[in-house]
């Protein structure tokens, strides 16, 4: 079972990644979970949100404490929140950032892999907003594998419609460049 | 043909209310159960439904609108939780008096105070006795099916009760998993028109929810209690069928890994399958423990109970909700009252857990199964313990 954590600020679309990627583990036959952190939820307040992607039907309704993968969509958040806590020393950190994993390694004091990607810049240039769940839901799936690139395409139409393209072409690009080190 | 589908809980549940073909909702929308308004106004206002949607001014009014409704012969739904169940407290045993067959989802949340928004069963424990049937689901499958069966249970001629189901809030409401969705054939076969027994109409006048007084409220009162317990035929014969068509089965106490058990753990909602996995690891490690899960709470389970504790030494039961001052968690008062008579009774322990949001994780009941263990020997000194309480 793959367990993901995700954090962002309230309003940058947290809940919607979780969301779009357990609709596509779904998609492809898996079972999986995508909830929020419960809760009041305030525009720019640090949120988390998490996924449970498994191949068998999944009964924990328990909290993530241990995440396989924490993805950070803010990176301003690394200085207020440890995001790093509980994910496991075998696991994968990716952060939308302009650093290098190594200044990120510095920065959380996590010794595992880092994936980092400019998903904010990638969404500026692919949908001319400063949001980037989606694009990160890109440079999470090449660093996990959690589901196929193309199984994102069902959701994203269902969700954005007319910008479905848009997402889908940021969170390609985020796929292709996300550096792992 | 059902469709396997990937949804939030709480707009399925939506979906399953539409599926049902109900001609009046009246909803004041409060959290964690707001997304079912919401989703079903959508489809209500797309035209997908239809149905008359009223957007009322208060939960008392929500409750009175579908009685109204009901009356007049409409299939009619609500949803709220918590503080919007407690205001519409006042209209629940009129709905059951009254005999009409309306439908609650309760998207279920700690009570005020301190304000918490966030899931426990106090809310429902706070209608026990209201005459309402009650159901409670452990999943979103179970959420989707309980409400199709709710209608039916409800407008059956051997029944017309009012029926809710639990919905833990935001655990299961906000919870976006995989579930099976039946498509509209399949539950109009299972599911046949409402045909009311009586309805307000200009053209045929007739007194419904009159005043009774000391010659004839003990009377009625009488009849709404025995067309409770009697509805339990009615609810395990709308289970068959719903196996019969969908190939899920539903029981009033479904058992996991209860055989040789001697000990068990016995949960109620959402915290069920999350308890499985702690007998899956202490099973593996050769403890005698099993799950029973209670999933119709209204009319109580009496012989299914009796049955599933049969031979077994311990039974700790789970509550989520405290009956302040009285038995601890009114589940168990009612498990300790239901076994009082049984010659072989196993001990009970009751443990309160996962109030006001907080956590239940496999840890707790394996800490659980484990302390249970020892009261085979000696009772505990407690009647009821609040569980992981900070000191």
């Amino acid at each position: 079972m793959l367990e993901i954590r995700w954090h962002g600020r309230g309003g940058q679309g947290a809940v919607t990644s979780v969301e779009l990627l357990a609709l596509a583990a779904i998609g492809e036959g898996k079972f999986a979970q995508g909830f929020p952190s419960f809760g009041p939820e305030r525009r720019g307040a640090p949120v988390a949100a998490f996924n449970r992607i498994n191949d068998r039907r999944i009964k924990s309704r328990a909290g993530i404490y241990q995440p396989d993968v924490v993805a950070v969509l803010d990176e301003s958040l690394i200085d207020l929140v440890n995001v790093v806590e509980g994910l496991k020393s075998k696991g994968t950190l990716i952060v939308n950032t302009q650093k290098t994993a190594k200044q990120l390694a510095k920065a959380t004091g996590f010794k595992g892999r880092i994936g980092v990607v400019d998903a904010k810049g990638i969404a500026l240039k692919e949908m001319g907003v400063p949001i980037a769940n989606t694009t990160m839901i890109g440079a999470l799936i090449k660093a996990t594998g959690a589901v196929k690139l193309e199984s994102m395409k069902s959701p994203i139409e269902q969700r954005f419609g007319r910008i479905a393209d848009r997402n889908m072409n940021a969170m390609t690009r985020a796929y292709n460049e996300i550096k792992i080190s | 043909m059902s469709k396997r589908i990937g949804m939030e809980v709480a707009i399925a549940a939506a979906e399953a209310v539409a599926l049902c073909r109900i001609d009046v909702a009246a909803v004041y929308p409060i959290t964690p159960s707001t997304h079912i308004a919401e989703h079903l106004s959508d489809i209500v206002s797309n035209g997908e439904l239809d149905a008359e949607f009223m957007t009322v001014e208060s939960e008392h009014s929500a409750m009175s609108a579908i009685i109204g409704a009901s009356t007049a012969g409409a299939r009619a739904f609500t949803a709220t939780g918590s503080q919007g169940l407690m205001y519409m407290h006042e209209m629940l045993p009129v709905a059951s008096a009254m005999r009409l067959p309306v439908v609650m989802a309760i998207g279920n949340r700690a009570v005020s105070g301190p304000l918490n928004i966030l899931n426990d069963h106090g809310d429902i424990m706070m209608e026990r006795d209201a005459g309402w049937i009650s159901l409670f689901a452990q999943n979103g499958q179970e959420v989707i099916d309980m409400i199709i069966q709710a209608f039916k249970i409800a407008e059956h001629r051997d029944v017309m009760l009012p029926v809710n189901v639990s919905i833990d809030g935001f655990i299961l409401t906000h919870m976006v998993e995989a579930m099976e969705m039946p498509d509209q054939e399949e539950v109009d076969r299972f599911l046949p028109p409402f045909k009311p027994f009586e309805t307000l109409h200009p053209d045929q006048p007739v007194s419904m929810g009159a005043f009774a007084g000391n010659d004839i409220y003990t009377e009625i009162s009488k009849s709404k209690d025995m067309a409770l317990v009697n509805s339990k035929k009615t609810i395990l014969q709308v289970w068959k069928e719903w196996k019969k068509q969908f190939g899920r089965s539903y029981e009033p106490i479904e058992s996991y890994k209860t055989d040789n058990a001697e000990i068990l753990i016995l949960t109620m909602g959402s915290m069920s399958e999350t308890a499985e996995i702690a007998i899956d690891s202490l099973r593996a490690k050769g403890m005698p423990v099993g799950l029973l899960k209670l999933k119709l709470w209204r009319p109580f389970p009496y012989d299914e109970l009796k049955k599933a504790v049969k031979g077994v030494k311990v039974l700790a039961v789970i509550d989520r909700a405290i009956s302040y001052g009285g038995s601890g968690g009114p589940v168990c008062g009612e498990i300790r009252s239901a076994l009082y008579d049984e010659r072989n009774r196993p001990a009970i322990v009751n443990y309160i857990i996962g109030l006001g949001g907080r956590d239940v994780t496999p840890e707790d009941f394996m800490m659980i199964a484990k302390a249970a263990s020892q009261a085979e020997k000696k009772a505990p000194k407690d009647r009821y313990v609040i569980y992981g309480v900070r000191e």
